[in-house]
């Protein structure tokens, strides 16, 4: 009988997804646009720090744009879409996370080069959206002090991939005896060096901080594409 | 459940390498599945054999080879096995460590087929197992 063929494959599962994202990030960079995917559990308050996120920036004179990603309705489209800037729904029709050619194909018919900051909210889910590459130049991973304070050592994956840590909701920090240093802590425990904001979109606690954080991203992401054409 | 779109990723990428390579029934495939891929092995066998009904794959052994996280710690100069997510230390001198030299893979390592006799080689001599795994170099 016939010894069986062993065919050594040794390539990524998810290629084609990573691949795609590559090509995103290049023409990204060579328009200096900064690009941040948002990570949480669902109720986090994504769409929330989101939407005043892009009045913020816009009042600014920055130029913004989001996609958000559900898997049904447009409701969040409808909410950003108050902003003022331009903003498209992706339904993902069950699918619990966002992958590349999804977002590109919705940026499809925008001028990028005219954006300075994208933002892509993705699919609420702390697990499923780690392993798909967006393109992004950042990755924000959202925690609510309604979620407690052990949410990053439970899904270290996630944790783990971010650039930036926000704590959302400080405002309820007191009523959710919601332990701040202890938080702090796990973050660091499973990201260590990872910077850490804290926001309340209801008091405006930290919004600025948040902002400058974006600003100084972009500046820097811009100076990169300058330095790079020069 | 993102395992049913890595399972029919992974459905999809053997069926093509299956049918560059004579188009034989799959009997098995191997993956190795890092700690931080964000992927279960459980509900990933689920989602393939389901995947994999009615393909080239079907009824095919899924082996999942488990990659423990690898980090490097540059005060002790020393790649080690993280013994814990919960905590990215050196395991030696328990200082903050994030460097990851392994965990993150999600890759198809290989694909048993079942062989395929040659139709233009003397059928009395047998052909013997593609082996290109001791011409490869180790995995990173």
């Amino acid at each position: 009988m016939n010894q069986p063929r062993i065919l050594q494959v040794r390539t990524k599962i998810l290629k084609a997804n990573d691949e795609t994202a590559r090509a995103m990030r290049q023409r990204f960079e060579s328009l200096g646009l900064l690009v941040v995917n948002m990570v949480s559990s669902p109720g986090t308050g994504k769409t929330a720090l989101l939407r005043e996120t892009l009045i913020r920036l816009s009042h600014r004179g920055v130029k913004v744009a989001a996609v958000v990603g559900d898997l049904e309705t447009d409701n969040d489209a409808r909410r950003l879409a108050t902003s003022g800037a331009p903003v498209r729904q992706i339904l993902t029709h069950g699918l619990c996370h966002l992958e590349a050619a999804m977002v590109d194909e919705h940026l499809k018919g925008w001028d990028l080069a005219e954006l300075q900051i994208l933002f892509i909210e993705n699919v609420g889910n702390l697990v499923c959206p780690t392993s798909w590459d967006l393109g992004e130049s950042v990755r924000v991973a959202l925690l609510s002090v309604t979620e407690g304070e052990d949410k990053p050592l439970k899904y270290p994956g996630l944790f783990n991939t971010a650039d930036l840590a926000v704590i959302t909701k400080i405002d309820l920090a007191g009523p959710c005896e919601f332990d701040g240093d202890c938080a702090r802590a796990n973050i660091e425990s499973v990201r260590p060096g990872m910077p850490i904001l804290e926001v309340s979109v209801k008091t405006g606690a930290g919004i600025d901080a948040w902002i400058d954080d974006l600003l100084e991203r972009r500046s820097s992401a811009h100076r990169q594409t300058l330095t790079d054409c020069g | 459940m993102h395992e049913l779109s890595i399972a029919t990723t992974i459905v999809d990428e053997v069926c093509r390498h299956a049918a560059t390579s004579g188009g034989s029934r799959v009997t098995a495939v191997t993956l190795r599945i890092g700690r931080l891929s964000g992927v279960c092995a459980d509900p990933l066998r689920f989602c393939f054999e389901a995947a994999s009904q009615g393909t080239p794959l079907d009824g095919a052994r899924l082996e999942i080879i488990d990659v423990p996280v690898r980090i490097w710690c540059s005060t002790c100069s020393l790649e080690s096995e993280l013994p814990s997510l919960q905590r990215f230390a050196c395991p030696h001198c328990s200082r903050p460590c994030g460097d990851i030299r392994a965990g993150r893979e999600l890759d198809l390592e290989s694909i048993e087929m079942e062989a395929v006799a040659p139709a233009s080689i003397d059928p009395d001599s047998s052909m013997p197992a593609l082996d290109i795994a001791s011409n490869l170099p180790p995995p990173p």
